[in-house]
């Protein structure tokens, strides 16, 4: 299962703690997760199911940017961490 | 008067109330996020407050005991379309810029300005909303453009006080349309209104005017004022024409209020136009027109003159029901009040965060 951690600035919203999901890409993993924790989704995900922009993804320690972040494949043992960007600030 | 004030700001809303001893603050609420826009009931319990953050998009809170506690709802949601999940074009809400009340004879009901451009209805105070598809897949929208803000924005919503099924908008930048019929169709609501700063064939386009805000006098609701990027425009015959005033020191500003019974009487706090976007020659002032805008008395007494850079948003200007209480709140985060029309202003604070919206509760 994916290990995947939020920030802390979600806390109200997301799952405490790290959460486990399943899934074979980004979008997949995250789908997974709304499904138990469905306040928690247009926080990460805008109303076409983009991810935000200023939402940064970090897959086992690699910053995933681009068109394609969600679309990105995850192994079952990954880690991933969903953050604000700075650039949002 | 009113004696409450709901100041949305870049960090929160603030609730102010009237005092003996003046404007006080009561409350801070969302410490932190940008609060776009709020809405309260006539009693101030019910309060609607659209949050705009920086990274989580934009967010819907309602309470239903005057703040004291907030309930998360969903915000408006553009439908999905095929692909969209890939497509950059693909609408997605990107700001709250108006909130009104559907009428008295709609209880609940809320209208919803968005950007980019769409109108939602909400029957169950913004429980759930929908998007107006008549004003949505109108052919002339395609027409419309972002006017400070990359995409179009309704930022006006005008319930008509005779007819709740006559709403007026406004859009930045796509002039004005009127519905006679709830929203099902929409009428072309802006000729008559001038853009100096487009090709001379397009100047006159009514779907693309800049209009920075629009209100409806309720006392005679067939005269509207509007406060556009070239100027000020005023429509006397229910939004089938309008005209150009010139007022004096500048024409150029965003906000504009109009009497609550006396369609003649509105102020302006006009800027150096239209890049620099700030007092000119840094003096603070307030335009108000007795007359339906033919002279007007600049108003200044109470307010910042030399160096001052405050600037007044659409929505950073209002007034209560008696037409002598007025409000206004700055980028700098300065706020003051008037008693007398705007005759003589009363500083509120000057350390507030920018202030986007100010309204009577």
């Amino acid at each position: 299962m994916v290990q995947v951690h939020f920030t802390s600035h979600l806390r109200h919203v997301a799952p405490g703690g790290v959460v486990t999901a399943a899934g074979t890409t980004i979008r997949v993993v995250l789908m997974d997760v709304f499904a138990r924790h469905p306040a928690l989704k247009t926080y990460i995900l805008d109303d076409q199911d983009r991810l935000r922009v200023h939402i940064a993804v970090f897959l086992d320690n690699e910053h995933i940017r681009g068109p394609e972040t969600m679309d990105h494949a995850v192994r079952p043992t990954s880690e991933l961490y969903i953050l604000q960007a700075l650039s949002g600030g | 008067m009113s004696n409450s004030l709901l100041i949305s700001t870049r960090k929160g809303l603030m609730i102010y109330r009237r005092t003996p001893k003046g404007w006080k603050h009561k409350s801070t609420h969302f410490l932190g996020s940008p609060v776009s826009v709020a809405l309260a009931d006539a009693k101030g319990k019910t309060i609607i407050v659209a949050l705009n953050l920086g990274h989580f998009g934009v967010k819907l809170h309602r309470s239903v005991d005057a703040g004291a506690t907030w309930t998360e709802l969903a915000p408006p949601q553009y439908p999905k379309v095929e692909g969209g999940e890939k497509d950059d074009k693909a609408p997605a809400l990107k700001g709250i810029w108006a909130l009104e009340w559907a009428g008295p004879d709609k209880p609940g009901a809320l209208w919803c300005g968005t950007t980019p451009g769409g109108l939602f209805y909400s029957s169950n105070l913004g429980t759930t909303w929908a998007l107006n598809d008549g004003l949505w897949t109108m052919p002339e929208r395609q027409k419309w453009f972002g006017g400070g803000t990359e995409h179009p924005a309704l930022h006006s919503i005008c319930v008509d006080p005779r007819n709740s099924n006559r709403v007026a908008i406004a859009v930045s930048c796509g002039g004005a349309r009127v519905t006679t019929d709830g929203g099902k169709t929409w009428n072309v609501g802006s000729h008559g209104m001038r853009a100096a700063f487009m090709p001379p064939d397009k100047q006159f386009d009514p779907d693309i005017q800049d209009a920075h805000m629009m209100v409806q006098c309720p006392a005679k609701p067939d005269v509207y004022w509007t406060q556009h990027h070239n100027g000020i425009f005023r429509s006397v015959d229910n939004l089938k024409s309008w005209h150009e005033i010139t007022a004096p020191v500048s024409s150029f500003g965003f906000a504009v209020a109009v009497h609550p019974k006396d369609p003649n009487t509105a102020w302006f706090v006009p800027a150096k136009k239209d890049e620099d976007r700030y007092p000119v020659d840094g003096n603070v002032i307030v335009t108000r027109t007795k007359d339906g805008g033919k002279t007007f008395k600049v108003l200044k007494r109470g307010l910042p003159q030399g160096n001052a850079f405050d600037l007044v948003y659409r929505h950073g200007l209002a007034i209560d029901k008696t037409g002598k209480r007025l409000a206004m709140g700055s980028t700098t985060g300065s706020l003051w009040t008037t008693d007398n029309g705007g005759d003589a202003w009363k500083l509120v604070s000057s350390h507030l965060p920018p202030i986007y919206a100010v309204r009577f509760a």
